[in-house]
């Protein structure tokens, strides 16, 4: 083993989960908003990443020849549009029937989110199959997002990577002021601490829960569109993966918190590249990448035992 | 009040209807897929119905002893297909008891059955001397020992599985235990290095089957003389008959037993169960290794039935098709969990299947289907647009549909369509 080489590679080890982990990032705010408002986790919701990232796709092949900036734009632009209205879809015809029946037992929304999560799986690939006769869309190759850039410390980035920073970053800021700074954060906000009396409060909870609906499904079309640019190629299962991980990334910033979601996805995405990575130098090649998808899911099981309420989260007490 | 009509209580005649026009239908043409879906929804009839316990015991017992096996001889695929049904049903018994009775949500019920096979595979066949020298494999007959093994072995994986998971609250346990299913399916899948105990993607094959001289002597003695092929097909039928009335005994004791009605304590308002005094880790832990314990043991018999396991039969999508089961019967049924698993396999084996044929059929027929306004050549149809291939939709189709219109399910418990519909 050599040292020399892990601390060679280190900066663009970093680099490379630091864009995975932005990407996490936006997804687990919409798990986190979804949950804060109505208490479900969303399983469904890693479907509208997966969808986003087609709809993206379909654009940016579409608008090959008006370049890439344009490209680009069209696609997050139709990546944000059709997942949001997708997430407000899915709130319309799944979860507002099991709340209007008000149904004491609690596994029922939960198994209703599954449900929907696999439907949507085989929807996509029922519409790449009916539109593409394939299985598989491959997003397009544009030089200037291809052409690389280099960085101190032999660490390299690519436009495209410059692209998803900046797009991160702005959404994240977007969704800040809009929930913190904003009347209508204030309602979601509202409507996250206690439904009734924001209610009582004149705020109508469906119309909040539905807003949330659509900025989660946003973020999670432009995570999808970003994600499918970085990996290059989406099918209709692409979206478990990133989708438990983003969820895990959620709970381990104490969902619920925005802040928290963006912190636990950057961790995240640096620890699954890091481990992806070292792992097999370390161990001489006998644990290879193939159990970074696993990394996730102890980090998920040792923060809901140790500090279930996560990094950020506040303590809950549950009331009888 | 109870309304006798909604639980089948006064379908007598349609139902000996079904049962004699399915059972002749089938025994003279054993090779029609229709006739069997008229048997087996005679099966599923007299399994709902409510009159008449001895009636109902005798055309149970005619139907799945006599027809079948009978039909079974003509067209052994029957006989693969119900000892398919069958182990669904088992291991749908199984999350019944999690999933239905104690409320705790398992997504990676598919990893015990996985943990069941593998530990017959690995033993069954050449594999353990991969890892631990000596002469493998063991001699089928252990086969039979291993059926408790595996009992043992999954019921102590469930408690392993279970002991962070099931601190937590109901929907972080969904997540953990669908992750602890994949990483029991991707340890499955990368276990062939540095050690090789599972010999990764590619699986295990051969494994043993259990010697049956005593029970084609056994058929030779009461004056049957089958043909050899049919030997297996039929012991694994009646093997997995058997344990399903086993496991559906264990069930219906335990429903009403002490630890059953902890299970529901729990299932209905953990706060309040705790008060009352009862363990709610412990209790918990029962639950699930009740259920593993059965999965487990579906494991070892689906791992000699096949001769073949690998990681890909150990998916989600497994264990969503079982929940799927599950949530149709009705969580908590035991009726309905048999109910639900044989719908579903069927629907999943034979109708998506034959679909998938059919539009095979219309591709190649090269016709054209002509409305007059709008042409379409059916040559054209997409090669990706299978439905044996949709099982998902199915699946996500069902669950919704279910929770929104019919939670308790079709084939209800009682409590369970008293609660959902207080107030109706």
């Amino acid at each position: 083993m050599d040292w020399q080489i892990i601390l060679d590679i280190l900066p663009s080890v970093l680099l490379e989960g630091l864009l995975l982990g932005l990407v996490y990032a936006m997804i687990a705010l919409g798990y986190s908003m979804v949950y804060g408002v109505l208490g479900l986790i969303n399983f469904a919701h890693s479907e509208v990443f997966m969808i986003g990232a087609v709809a993206g796709a379909e654009v940016m092949i579409g608008c090959v020849h008006a370049g890439p900036a344009a490209a680009l734009v069209l696609a997050l632009l139709a990546g944000a549009l059709v997942s949001g209205m997708l997430a407000v879809l899915i709130e319309r015809v799944a979860y507002r029937p099991l709340r209007r029946r008000a149904s004491k037992v609690r596994l029922v929304p939960l198994i209703t989110a599954i449900g929907v999560s696999f439907f949507l799986q085989d929807a996509a690939r029922l519409y790449l199959g009916l539109v593409h006769d394939d299985f598989y869309r491959v997003y397009p190759n544009f030089e200037l997002l291809e052409r690389t850039m280099d960085l101190p410390l032999q660490a390299t980035i690519q436009g495209k990577g410059i692209v998803l920073m900046g797009v991160a970053a702005l959404m994240l800021g977007v969704l800040w002021f809009l929930v913190v700074r904003t009347p209508m954060g204030r309602a979601i906000r509202a409507v996250a601490q206690d439904r009734e009396a924001a209610s009582l409060m004149g705020i109508d909870p469906d119309r909040v829960i539905t807003r949330t609906f659509f900025l989660g499904g946003c973020l999670g079309g432009v995570a999808g569109v970003l994600f499918g640019l970085l990996y290059t190629q989406i099918n209709p299962y692409s979206g478990f993966f990133p989708g438990i991980k983003a969820f895990t990334a959620a709970v381990l910033g104490g969902i619920g918190s925005i802040p928290g979601a963006a912190l636990g996805g950057l961790f995240l995405g640096v620890l699954e590249i890091m481990g992806g990575t070292y792992l097999p130098l370390v161990s001489d090649g006998n644990i290879g990448t193939e159990y970074k998808d696993i990394f996730a899911f102890a980090v998920l099981i040792a923060i809901l035992l140790f500090k279930p309420s996560g990094l950020l989260g506040r303590g809950h007490v549950e009331k009888v | 009040m109870w309304k006798k009509s909604r639980t089948l209580g006064g379908g007598m005649i349609p139902l000996l209807a079904a049962a004699i026009a399915g059972s002749f239908w089938l025994l003279l043409d054993p090779g029609s897929t229709l006739a069997f879906l008229v048997w087996l929804a005679a099966v599923l009839l007299t399994l709902a119905w409510e009159g008449r316990p001895r009636l109902r015991w005798a055309l149970g017992a005619v139907l799945l002893l006599v027809v079948l096996p009978m039909a079974g001889m003509a067209n052994s695929f029957l006989l693969e297909l119900t000892v398919q049904i069958g182990i669904y049903a088992a291991m749908a018994l199984g999350l019944n008891v999690v999933v239905g009775l104690a409320g705790l949500l398992d997504l990676g019920y598919a990893a015990f059955f996985a943990v069941g096979a593998y530990t017959w595979a690995i033993f069954g066949s050449a594999q353990a001397a991969a890892f631990l020298g000596g002469t493998f494999p063991l001699p089928g007959g252990y086969f039979y020992l291993f059926l408790f093994i595996a009992v043992i072995t999954t019921a102590l994986v469930g408690v392993l599985i279970g002991l962070p998971a099931l601190r937590l609250r109901g929907d972080y346990l969904a997540i953990v235990t669908l992750a602890m299913g994949e990483v029991v399916r991707v340890l499955a899948n990368n276990l062939d290095h540095p050690i090789n105990i599972t010999n990764g993607p590619q699986g295990i094959t051969p494994i043993a089957r259990p010697p049956i001289g005593w029970f084609s002597d056994l058929l030779g003695s009461v004056g049957l003389v089958l043909p050899a092929y049919i030997w297996y097909p039929l012991f694994f039928y009646l093997l997995v008959l058997l344990l399903i009335g086993l496991i559906t005994l264990v069930n219906v004791r335990l429903s009403d037993s002490p630890l059953g009605r902890a299970w529901v304590a729990i299932r209905e308002d953990e706060v309040a169960a705790r008060a009352m005094g009862i363990p709610l880790l412990r209790t918990k832990l029962m639950a699930f290794a009740t259920g593993a314990a059965f999965s487990g043991t579906m494991g070892v018999v689906f791992a000699a039935k096949q001769l073949f396991v690998s990681p890909e039969s150990f998916t989600l999508v497994q264990s969503i098709l079982i929940l799927t089961m599950v949530i149709l019967g009705g969580m908590g049924s035991i009726r309905g969990a048999i109910v639900g698993a044989a719908l579903v396999t069927v629907l999943n084996l034979q109708v998506l299947k034959s679909l998938s044929e059919y539009l095979n059929v219309l591709r190649q027929s090269g016709a054209v289907l002509d409305l007059g306004f709008w042409r379409y050549d059916l040559s054209a149809l997409p090669t990706q647009l299978e439905p044996a291939k949709y099982e998902r939709l199915v699946f996500g189709v069902i669950l919704v549909a279910m929770m929104i219109w019919r939670p308790e399910g079709l084939l209800p418990s009682r409590r369970a369509s008293l609660e959902l519909h207080q107030g109706e």
